[in-house]
């Protein structure tokens, strides 16, 4: 900061009568350190106290332009402003190392400059031995991403049939060649993949061992074909689906209800079957009925025994993203339904397993009321690992779920109710019984896994000390 | 408003100007409202020297030297029979553009009897083929980058699920605003009486002209004064072939059939720009090329650069300077557009470009073949109407052509549909018998980029320029959107007003706004600059809080002027 000053011509643009305009200050100038007899370098300066690294955002002059000492010679963007750097020593910039755009830390030289034009060519020779050396650091990484994109790509030349119409020569789109540089990977060392062989940013990305960013974003139903097709397509088929009855309303869906709908079909893609259970509910209810003065709920103690069952049973907390893999969550997060306001949305009890009964209850309170306020986060309704639905309440004794997509297994919960039971010896009683029913992806999770998953459930909610443990 | 009146009548220069609002009292006696001057003065006289007419001059910028009779009462007629004797028409005007429409509807206003020819649609390039279906694209793009940008939203308490688009919604918004704006423009001319006649326009003498097919149906007219606004067609350099499908111009792009994937847009003035903005908003990577040695030339520098670290380089462009595109091919046979580069200064070839689509943007070449400027022996310079600056043609051998007049992109002065327009309003003036001149330093120009950039008068190099060879003093001074509330509100905040301007008067020579909003807020400056307003008396005019228009108060009052506020201290109004 000492060597910042400012000068009289930037200056007189700034006189600003208010006071909130005071951080508006622009472009300072700073005096670059140079050392060196006779070619010297030019340092990245240290604008503030707290800059590591800066952006050139332009170079003023050009190589082999006379500098005099005190003309701005780069503008570098710091934390805060643009700043003018400008120069002590009279000379020629013979060689601009980082060029516009780029970053460097502070203290790296970010060009040269000669005295005379005779040690032009020598400072030229020696910026390109800087700059050689310097992304040396850089290098290894190529190299190591290079194989990596010949091993993608090399199951692919059928694809890339369609070579780029100049031979040998490298096409890669604006954005592909951002990337690259941003990412430091050769682009000449890449096989592109995109129309006539160009390097997209795919290609770039997968070289870098980025996965692509979701591209769901940039274009919708674009192509001008599908669109006509469907747009001939959709009456035809709206002639011979329903019938108008007269009198009849059209609500359209609310932004929930559009959600739903929306899952709800995607869901008809996974091969699901349903598994279900009696589980005998007297010594729960016992429990329930101390614990609830304290504020627990029936909710959270269902979901604190499902949390408890899923640790065991891993694989029923899982996931199939691509049909071709599980995945294990290294969390158990229970999803539960709960219709609210001719809607249904499923607030989120992260890492049931974790927490126990008393901070559960309190979490769920609090994600109802948010759930009614309508200022649930994201996350706090999507990172479900597995669901609980409960209509229990209303009297049904068993129903069954559809499964939400992104999740393994989902239960259903009927009502408790007292049943009669012939035991093994053939005495009678009466006991509370509830039907649980499981939903489940067939692709992860097989019938013995589900068996087991509510047997242990079941043993937990028959013995439910450890619940409150 | 009353020092810029008088200044008006007064000064014939549209610049340099002195002793502001000394005359005003001696010549006039002066209203003391708004109202009384606006409403009053219509309604009665025209004995008073000071007449609404003359009010409406200020309006446009339009500066006459003499005060002749008023026609505030010729109104009432209409569009109704030639005032002149022998002539089917007072006014007849090629081109039914908004030039021609704006000088057709002054026309009548004026009491002429008025005609104009189209040949083809009503509203010309802007309204068909440029300003106003680029805008209704830019309108989705700019919402698009808004609801793509995550940070921004999440930045605002806003969560959007990922937003997407319909091509052919894009299109047929595009499409029916133009026939919307079209059918407006058609039925205001239709309302006044102005007769729209259809056909080629052909002049065939002095005061005399022909229009149709071209073929023995045509029909011959006359008129006392013929002022020709046939505008301009997209400027297709030499070697580029256009397709319509692959290699495209403006007037193909803005029907929007298709988006490529990756797009090489020739020209980064402001037809390149804007489509860039829309191109990369919906999907697409651009390629830009540029002849000159950098991009966006023709803007002041400094805008130039900031713009282009806001508007080209974080977004998915690239770009070629100082290279010509010598030969575009379009796809075909399996192959990509094919694009070959030469060096602009040494012409040896520098590369070949391979994109999906190429957009021809290099500008505008003039549309005046077929309007028989031979009969009249007036030679067009790169297809451009030669015209003086009161836009009457001039002939070959250096005169000007009686009763003949050109304006718009025809006249290459200044090609922006609303410098036609005034340029109309003016030769309406002149053919009244008012003189004018129009002060082009005051015509306001727009890019309508996300965000915008706007500017008037004078860049920075130009003004320094000027300065040197008339030896006055520039000075500059700049505010950021970055210090405006309602900016930051909008998180917003990336933009800078500019202010070129004579520290020794305080006339403003150039202003210039990177920022949102920009297009909205030049006029304030803009107008300042017609009506000779100067930043002495301009930085007391109040603007309310918090708007977008405080970074142009900013501007004003940082601005240090050496001489005090021209105009006495108003009579005290109560409220």
């Amino acid at each position: 900061m000492a060597s910042l000053s400012f000068s009289s011509s930037v200056s007189s643009s700034t006189p600003f009568l208010r006071p909130s305009a005071f951080f508006l200050k622009p472009r300072s100038v700073s005096r670059l350190p140079l050392v060196r007899a006779k070619i010297r370098e030019i340092f990245m300066p240290a604008l503030s106290s707290t800059m590591t690294e800066g952006k050139i955002v332009s170079w003023v002059k050009s190589e082999g332009d006379v500098l005099s000492k005190g003309e701005p010679v780069v503008v570098v963007e710091s934390d805060k402003a643009d700043m003018d750097v400008e120069t002590f020593y009279d000379g020629i910039l013979a060689a601009i190392v980082v060029n516009d755009g780029e970053t460097a830390p502070v203290g790296a030289p970010i060009g040269l400059l000669a005295e005379t034009e005779d040690e032009i060519a020598e400072a030229k020779a020696k910026a390109a031995a800087q700059s050689s050396s310097a992304p040396s650091a850089a290098a290894p990484k190529v190299e190591e991403s290079a194989p990596v994109a010949t091993k993608v790509e090399a199951p692919a030349p059928a694809v890339a049939a369609a070579a780029p119409a100049t031979p040998g020569k490298v096409v890669a789109t604006p954005f592909a060649k951002k990337l690259a540089k941003q990412h430091k990977v050769d682009i000449n060392k890449l096989v592109g993949t995109g129309p006539f062989g160009r390097i997209t940013p795919e290609d770039v990305e997968k070289a870098a061992g980025i996965t692509p960013a979701p591209k769901a974003n940039v274009v919708a139903p674009a192509a001008p074909a599908a669109s006509a097709a469907t747009s001939a397509a959709s009456p035809a088929k709206a002639a011979t689906s329903f019938p108008e009855i007269p009198g009849s309303n059209v609500v359209p869906f609310t932004t929930m209800q559009s959600a739903v709908s929306k899952n709800m079909v995607e869901s008809l893609s996974v091969p699901t079957f349903r598994v279900g259970y009696p589980v005998s509910t007297d010594a729960l209810d016992a429990l329930y009925e101390k614990v609830k003065p304290k504020g627990v709920t029936m909710t959270a103690l269902l979901a604190k025994a499902a949390a408890m069952a899923l640790v065991q049973h891993p694989v029923v907390n899982a996931t199939c993203k691509d049909g071709k893999s599980f995945t294990y969550n290294s969390s158990i997060n229970i999803a539960v339904a709960v219709a609210i306001n001719g809607g249904l949305i499923t607030p989120v009890l992260q890492d049931a397993d974790k927490l126990d009964l008393y901070l559960l209850s309190q979490k769920w309170k609090e994600l109802v009321e948010k759930a009614r306020a309508k200022q649930l986060q994201p996350q706090e309704y999507n990172s479900g690992t597995f669901t609980l639905s409960n209509l229990g309440m209303f009297g049904v004794d068993r129903f069954d779920a559809i499964l939400p997509p992104g999740q393994g297994a989902i239960m259903a919960v009927g009502a408790s109710k007292p049943t009669v039971v012939a035991d093994k010896d053939g005495f009678f009683s009466v006991k509370n019984k509830m039907l649980v029913n499981v939903t489940a992806d067939h692709r992860i999770i097989y019938g013995a896994d589900l068996a087991a998953f509510l047997q242990t459930f079941s043993k937990i909610i028959e013995n439910p000390e450890s619940l409150t443990m | 408003m009353q020092s810029a009146i008088s200044l008006s009548l007064s000064s014939p220069s549209p610049i340099a100007r002195s002793g502001v609002g000394s005359t005003s009292n001696a010549c006039w006696p002066m209203p003391r409202s708004l109202r009384f001057c606006g409403l009053r003065r219509e309604a009665f006289d025209s004995a008073a020297s000071f007449d609404a007419s003359s009010l409406r001059l200020a309006r446009f910028n339009l500066q006459p030297k003499q005060s002749t009779l008023s026609k505030v009462s010729a109104v009432l007629k209409g569009n109704g029979a030639p005032s002149s004797s022998g002539f089917d028409y007072d006014l007849v005007i090629i081109g039914a553009g908004v030039g021609g429409h704006g000088a057709a509807l002054h026309a009548v206003e004026k009491g002429l009897k008025t005609a104009i020819i189209e040949g083809d649609v009503v509203g010309g390039t802007c309204v068909n083929r440029g300003c106003v279906p680029s805008k209704a694209l830019l309108a989705v793009s700019g919402r698009m980058r808004e609801l793509q940008n995550e940070h921004h939203m999440n930045s605002l308490g806003l969560q959007v699920a990922a937003a997407g688009y319909n091509r052919q919604g894009v299109a047929d918004h595009a499409n029916n605003l133009a026939s919307k704006i079209r059918s407006n423009l058609t039925n205001s001319m239709k309302a006044l009486g102005v007769d729209i006649l259809t056909g080629v326009g052909t002049i065939l003498g002095p005061q005399k002209l022909k229009y149709g097919k071209g073929d023995s149906g045509d029909k011959t007219i006359t008129a006392k004064d013929i002022i020709i606004a046939t505008g301009s067609v997209p400027l297709v350099p030499k070697g580029i072939e256009v397709d319509g499908k692959t290699v495209i111009t403006s007037d193909h792009a803005l029907k929007l059939e298709s988006v490529p994937d990756w797009i090489a847009i020739v020209g980064s003035g402001y037809i390149g720009l804007e489509f860039s903005d829309v191109y990369t908003a919906l999907g697409s990577e651009v390629t830009f090329i540029e002849a000159l040695d950098q991009l966006m030339p023709g803007f002041d520098p400094e805008i130039g650069k900031l713009a282009q670290r806001v508007l080209i380089n974080p977004r998915k462009i690239d770009s070629y300077t100082g290279v010509f595109a010598s030969k575009i091919t379009p796809a075909k046979d399996g192959k990509p557009v094919q694009i070959e580069l030469i060096d602009a200064k040494t012409k040896e070839p520098k590369d070949t470009l391979e994109v999906d689509a190429a957009l021809i943007a290099t500008g505008r070449a003039p549309f005046t073949k077929g309007l028989g400027l031979e009969n009249i022996n007036v030679q067009t310079q790169r297809g451009f109407v030669p015209v003086d600056e009161r836009m009457r043609v001039i002939d070959a051998n250096g005169k000007l052509v009686p009763h003949l007049y050109c304006i718009g992109d025809a006249n290459g002065k200044m090609m922006l549909a609303h410098a036609a327009s005034a340029q109309g309003i003016s030769v309406v003036e002149q053919v009244t018998g008012k003189d004018h001149v129009l002060n082009h330093l005051s015509i306001p120009a727009a890019c309508f980029t996300h965000p915008e950039i706007s500017m008037v008068g004078l860049t920075e190099p130009q003004a320094r320029e000027k300065a040197q060879k008339e030896g006055f003093e520039v000075s500059v001074t700049k505010t950021s959107f970055k210090a405006n509330t309602k900016a930051l509100a909008e998180n917003e905040g990336e933009g800078m007003a500019k202010l070129i301007y004579r520290p020794d008067n305080g006339e403003i020579l150039g202003v210039h706004i990177f920022g949102l909003h920009a297009a909205d807020l030049i006029h304030e400056a803009s107008n300042a600059i017609a009506m000779g307003t100067r930043i002495q008396d301009i930085k007391f005019a109040v603007h309310a809080h918090p708007t977008l228009s405080e970074v142009l108060d900013e501007l004003f009052k940082s601005a240090k002027v050496k001489v005090s506020t021209s105009s006495a201290v108003a009579e005290p109004v109560p409220v």
